[in-house]
């Protein structure tokens, strides 16, 4: 805020506190020129006020809000530019990115000014942050079958990722499912580990423009063909010419960038589990638009150690009980 | 009856009379609206799958309803009467008066058409498209001519309070209405705010809790300071205290809408400035209520006779009840417990079921048989029952809203050993479901009432003119 608003600001809120307290302090003497008790001496389509004195109790409640407000607005912000004798603020006002807010939150601590958001997770982390330390000691593969760390794995996840994976983890469209044994970037402790802590990027290209129309429908058909499905065989055999520029990533057999150890995240084409849908049309709109997913990365979020727990609750869900 | 008679030609009394019915009407349409959408949050199928039946769509109808066709007819309807009486003049202008009644009528069916359609701005409050937004501020500096130049032309020397009040609502609406609604049309039904993130934010919630502060305080305080003297016979209890809680009200509330963004983008002063107003509001809020009730002094027993007292000071502590709460609530960490749960519901109907449509019923009540020259009300005991119908209602709703609201707000925050959350968002909606069909009774209490209100409305109006004596008074127990 420029100076010119901070003042604006400041002295539009003093003035009007100010005409308050000044009316207040006015009407608690009795200018209207009768008696207390008695009428004013107008009236109003037979309606007389009488020229009764302010209650006390009421005028003390003012009083009281007064001295509450000067304190107030003297120890947090609130006067324009003014920041507080208690050097409150709610959460570092101002950042865009979690870079910013790490360095903000250092000099916040530096400089003795008492940041709420901060020191609320700061608090929290000297609670809870020793429980997630204990188990991120202990390995992955253990915890999968503590029943414990899982029970708080699970807590993680539905605060953390049943908003896209569902509550159950089986995903939906556009969501892989992570109780199934059909991995993207692999399904090893480490592999997944290092998914939640880095994020993924995923991008099928489109390829409306090289194929056209007629080979859109030709490569559909082969696609559907390999995990089984019914399709016109000539159409198939066209898509197979050209299946040469998809290998790249899902490999000449179209069993995935994991089959192969290629670290694209491209999909099994052949075990009929369809990330973005399995019908005719959903492969068409994949191949005609390509399809970008996005994992978000955990780490700077939740920490590691947390990280640490949530793969162990993972990597549990399709393992065989 | 003589004086009821020679004044119906003196004052424009027709204008009053087709915005008190409207009244009634509006009253049973959005409470009725209301009764539906309640029962639609305990029984989802009830929107049986038909998009302008869903709850989405309905609830803003639901608002506009109570508050611009309900509410603000009653406004309507009092300050046309209070003005011309208080002041001792005919309306400055029959045929804009009337222009007010026609235009407002036609505002309120396009809300109730377009809503249901899904044509919405999606500010809340003001959710109409911007051609029905034209309409309004037309109409409302229509109104704002015929009550100030009604003012101007008194023939009294004083402008009586209540005047005060409805001139503050009347102007300060106009003011609010326009500056949020400005917006960028890029169809006849499709517009957008010209304000962006946390200003149009704020500017929506200066908007919103005025309309609360003006339109459902400050016109309502208006009619209790008309009304609630008439009715009990007797005096205004305080001149000076009028003065100082008009002035302080007035400049207060401008300030309060931030408390409805606490713990979002909006700027750290921007809340604390709303909170330290809000909080001092309560003393200015509270003046209004001791000034109505301290105005029955010497006239208490009339409530064990008069129905139509009672609601009139059954809404001051109404009044005065959601006048603590609002304030108390604006306290961040009270707000941390109390924002985006059903106690801001519960408090929101509080205000509107207890004071609004108490204090407008009761006015109401007083009107009709004035306005169709009768001595009183076709039945004094159905007015009667509707106090009681009313009441329950309302007390229901409210003590559905708080228990419902304070346990969505504990189950929200509450923590795991390990820190992680102990409930999911669905379990909180699982156990709100029995406050929701305990609010839903109560709303169809409500809606009961206004029925019976209706009916005993009807037949007041179409007794022969003068049949309906004082005496019917003899005839409540």
């Amino acid at each position: 805020m420029t100076s010119f608003w901070s003042i604006w600001v400041i002295v539009l809120t003093l003035a009007c506190l100010a005409l308050i307290f000044g009316l207040l302090l006015w009407n608690l003497k009795n200018y209207v020129g009768v008696k207390e008790g008695e009428s004013c001496g107008h009236e109003f389509d037979g309606i007389e006020e009488i020229n009764n004195p302010l209650p006390k109790w009421w005028t003390y409640m003012f009083f009281a809000t007064f001295v509450w407000a000067v304190y107030y607005l003297a120890a947090y912000p609130g006067l324009g530019n003014w920041q507080g004798l208690a050097k409150w603020t709610s959460s570092n006002q101002g950042v865009t990115s979690l870079a910013e807010s790490k360095k903000a939150t250092e000099e916040a601590l530096a400089a003795g000014e008492k940041v709420q958001l901060d020191q609320e997770i700061i608090a929290a982390e000297e609670r809870f942050g020793p429980i997630f330390e204990a188990f991120a000691k202990q390995d992955i593969e253990t915890l999968a079958k503590d029943e414990k760390a899982l029970e708080i794995g699970q807590r993680l996840f539905s605060q953390n990722c049943a908003q896209c994976h569902g509550s159950d983890a089986r995903g939906g469209t556009g969501f892989p499912n992570l109780t199934d044994k059909d991995w993207l970037y692999g399904g090893t402790p480490d592999k997944i580990k290092e998914t939640l802590l880095h994020g993924r990027i995923a991008a099928m290209p489109p390829w409306k423009a090289a194929l056209g129309e007629q080979g859109v429908k030709e490569m559909t058909a082969f696609v559907l063909s390999l995990s089984g499905r019914k399709v016109n065989q000539k159409d198939a055999d066209a898509g197979k010419a050209k299946f040469a520029m998809c290998a790249a990533c899902h490999g000449m057999d179209g069993k995935g960038s994991v089959a192969h150890n290629l670290p694209f995240g491209a999909p099994n084409l052949t075990d009929n589990i369809w990330l973005y849908g399995g019908s005719q049309r959903a492969v068409e709109e994949t191949l005609n638009n390509g399809r970008a997913g996005v994992m978000p990365a955990w780490k700077d979020i939740l920490g590691e150690d947390k990280v640490h727990l949530l793969t162990a609750y993972v990597y549990s869900l399709s393992q065989d009980k | 009856m003589s004086q009821t008679v020679a004044s119906q030609t003196e004052y424009n009394y027709k204008v009053v009379r087709q915005f008190a019915i409207m009244t009634v009407i509006w009253g049973i349409v959005g409470m009725g609206v209301g009764v539906l959408i309640a029962a639609q949050l305990a029984w989802p199928a009830l929107n049986f799958d038909t998009p302008w039946l869903t709850y989405s769509r309905l609830r803003p109808l639901h608002t506009n309803a109570v508050i611009f066709a309900f509410g603000t007819s009653a406004l309507f309807a009092t300050s046309y009467y209070v003005v011309q009486r208080t002041c001792q003049t005919r309306l400055f202008s029959d045929k804009l008066a009337a222009f007010t009644f026609w235009g407002w009528q036609a505002i309120i069916v396009s809300a109730a058409i377009t809503l249901p359609l899904g044509i919405t701005t999606s500010k809340e409050y003001a959710e109409l498209e911007w051609p029905i937004d034209i309409a309004i501020a037309v109409v409302w500096v229509t109104y704002a001519v015929v009550f100030f130049g009604t003012l101007i032309k008194r023939k009294v020397s004083h402008i009586y309070v209540a005047n005060w009040f409805y001139a503050g609502f009347i102007i300060t609406v106009a003011v609010l209405h326009i500056v949020n609604s400005m917006a960028v049309p890029v169809s006849l039904t499709k517009s957008y705010s010209i304000y962006a993130g946390a200003v149009d934010a704020m500017v929506q919630w200066w908007y919103g809790h005025n309309a609360v502060g003006f339109l459902l305080t400050a016109g309502f305080l208006g009619m209790m300071y008309y009304f609630v003297p008439k009715q009990a016979g007797r005096p205004v209890y305080s001149y000076r205290l009028s003065v100082v809680h008009f002035w302080a009200l007035v400049s207060l509330y401008i300030w309060a809408g931030p408390h409805h963004l606490h713990y979002t983008a909006l700027p750290d002063w921007t809340q604390s400035l709303g909170m330290v107003m809000s909080v001092i509001l309560f003393v200015p809020s509270w003046g209004g209520m001791i000034n109505g009730i301290m105005t029955l002094s010497g006239a208490w027993h009339k409530l064990r006779t008069d129905p139509v007292l009672r609601f009139l000071v059954v809404s001051l502590s109404f009044y005065g009840m959601s006048t603590f709460e609002g304030p108390m609530m604006a306290i961040k960490s009270v707000n941390a417990l109390s924002h985006y749960t059903d106690w801001t519901v519960g408090h929101v109907h509080s205000g509107a079921l207890g004071w609004v449509a108490m204090i407008s019923i009761g006015a109401i009540y007083h009107l009709i048989p004035a306005l169709f020259a009768q001595g009183n009300m076709y039945s004094v005991k159905l007015v009667n029952t509707h106090f009681w119908l009313h009441t329950v209602g309302v007390v229901l709703y409210i003590v559905a809203m708080w228990i419902s609201g304070v346990m969505q707000g504990l189950m929200w925050r509450a923590v795991n050993a390990d820190g992680t959350l102990m409930y999911s968002f669905v379990q909180s909606l699982e156990a709100s479901k029995p406050f929701y069909i305990m609010r839903f009774l109560g709303g169809v209490f409500i809606v009961v009432g206004m029925l019976v209100m209706a009916y005993n409305v009807f037949r007041t109006v179409t007794a022969k003119s003068g049949s309906i004596t004082t005496d019917a008074n003899a005839q409540m127990a």
